[in-house]
């Protein structure tokens, strides 16, 4: 049978592997954004193992929450992406130093 | 049982090999279609879990909604593939590392003699008759029913403002700006000219 260690190895597996991502494409805004949706996945996929391990269906409440504030999250960044590649023509995040941070 | 092992021994390691391809792939929007595959192989893994209402959001919202929204988002930004590539090999010790040190960390962390009882509990299966949408239904709706509103008001403002930060207007439009007409001031508009018939 599956245990509990293995859903959340999973999750932390798919948890390094987009934190790995961000590191990785600095210069391309668009895999940045499907990173962060991976990172909402594994920290999900730990909520649905919680719930289901422990017969505690808050678990999949929150996870509910979650994809909304997710859904919301990518409508907003892919409109930004959208008005900063109008005005500059690139999504490379080394070329946005506008406020020279 | 083994099905079930076999189950999720397969989809985890389609869901990770896809999430490595969605790193490390260099066309946005062949990273957008593995997304879509590792987003289907979780909701195999949530159905596994009996979370089945959730596993069919994600693929109804996620892929149905968001991934449509990224893939038109890719394919309308005319990206050069030279730029993008370029500094990738650079950053890829690090990434190394720290998968590394992440997965090393956190696979210690979740050791089943780190979780007591709930280590070395097994999967169990609800009656036939449980309604896993309806569970979440009844406490969606008198538990979290402000939380619920809550999301609902997000996801408005969220509308709202991506609408707004896209929306440009034409340059020719012709609609009544009311503000500049009341704005108006005689003086602006009439100028009395001296007439010939005074004596100059």
């Amino acid at each position: 049978m599956i245990s509990l260690t293995d859903y959340l190895v999973v999750g932390a597996i798919l948890f390094s592997l987009s934190l790995a991502g961000m590191v990785m494409n600095r210069n391309n805004l668009i895999v940045l954004l499907m990173s962060v949706e991976l990172m909402l996945l594994a920290v999900n996929m730990n909520f649905i193992a919680f719930a289901s391990f422990l017969q505690d269906s808050a678990g999949q409440i929150f996870v509910f929450f979650i994809l909304a504030v997710a859904a919301a999250e990518t409508a907003l960044g892919l409109a930004i992406l959208i008005i900063l590649f109008r005005t500059r023509q690139s999504i490379n995040v080394t070329d946005l130093d506008a406020l020279k941070g | 049982m083994i099905i079930e092992k076999l189950i999720f021994y397969v989809f985890s390691a389609l869901l990770i090999g896809s999430a490595t391809m969605v790193i490390v792939s260099r066309h946005s929007v062949r990273a957008a279609f593995f997304l879509i595959v590792s987003f289907c192989a979780s909701a195999v893994l949530w159905m596994l879990l009996e979370a089945e209402f959730l596993a069919l959001l994600l693929i109804f919202v996620y892929v149905g909604a968001v991934m449509t929204l990224f893939m038109f988002v890719v394919m309308m930004l005319n990206l050069d593939k030279e730029a993008v590539q370029e500094k990738f090999v650079r950053y890829l010790p690090f990434a190394v590392v720290i998968i590394a040190l992440m997965v090393a960390v956190l696979v210690f962390a979740v050791k089943p003699s780190h979780l007591g009882d709930l280590g070395h509990a097994m999967s169990t299966h609800q009656a036939a008759d449980y309604s896993n949408t309806k569970v979440l239904g009844m406490l969606l709706y008198t538990h979290y029913v402000y939380a619920f509103e809550l999301a609902a008001v997000i996801l408005l403002i969220a509308i709202v403002a991506s609408i707004g930060l896209t929306h440009r207007e034409k340059a020719n439009n012709k609609r009544q700006r009311i503000a500049s007409q009341l704005a108006a001031r005689k003086e602006d508009r009439l100028e009395i000219i001296s007439g010939m018939g005074e004596n100059e």
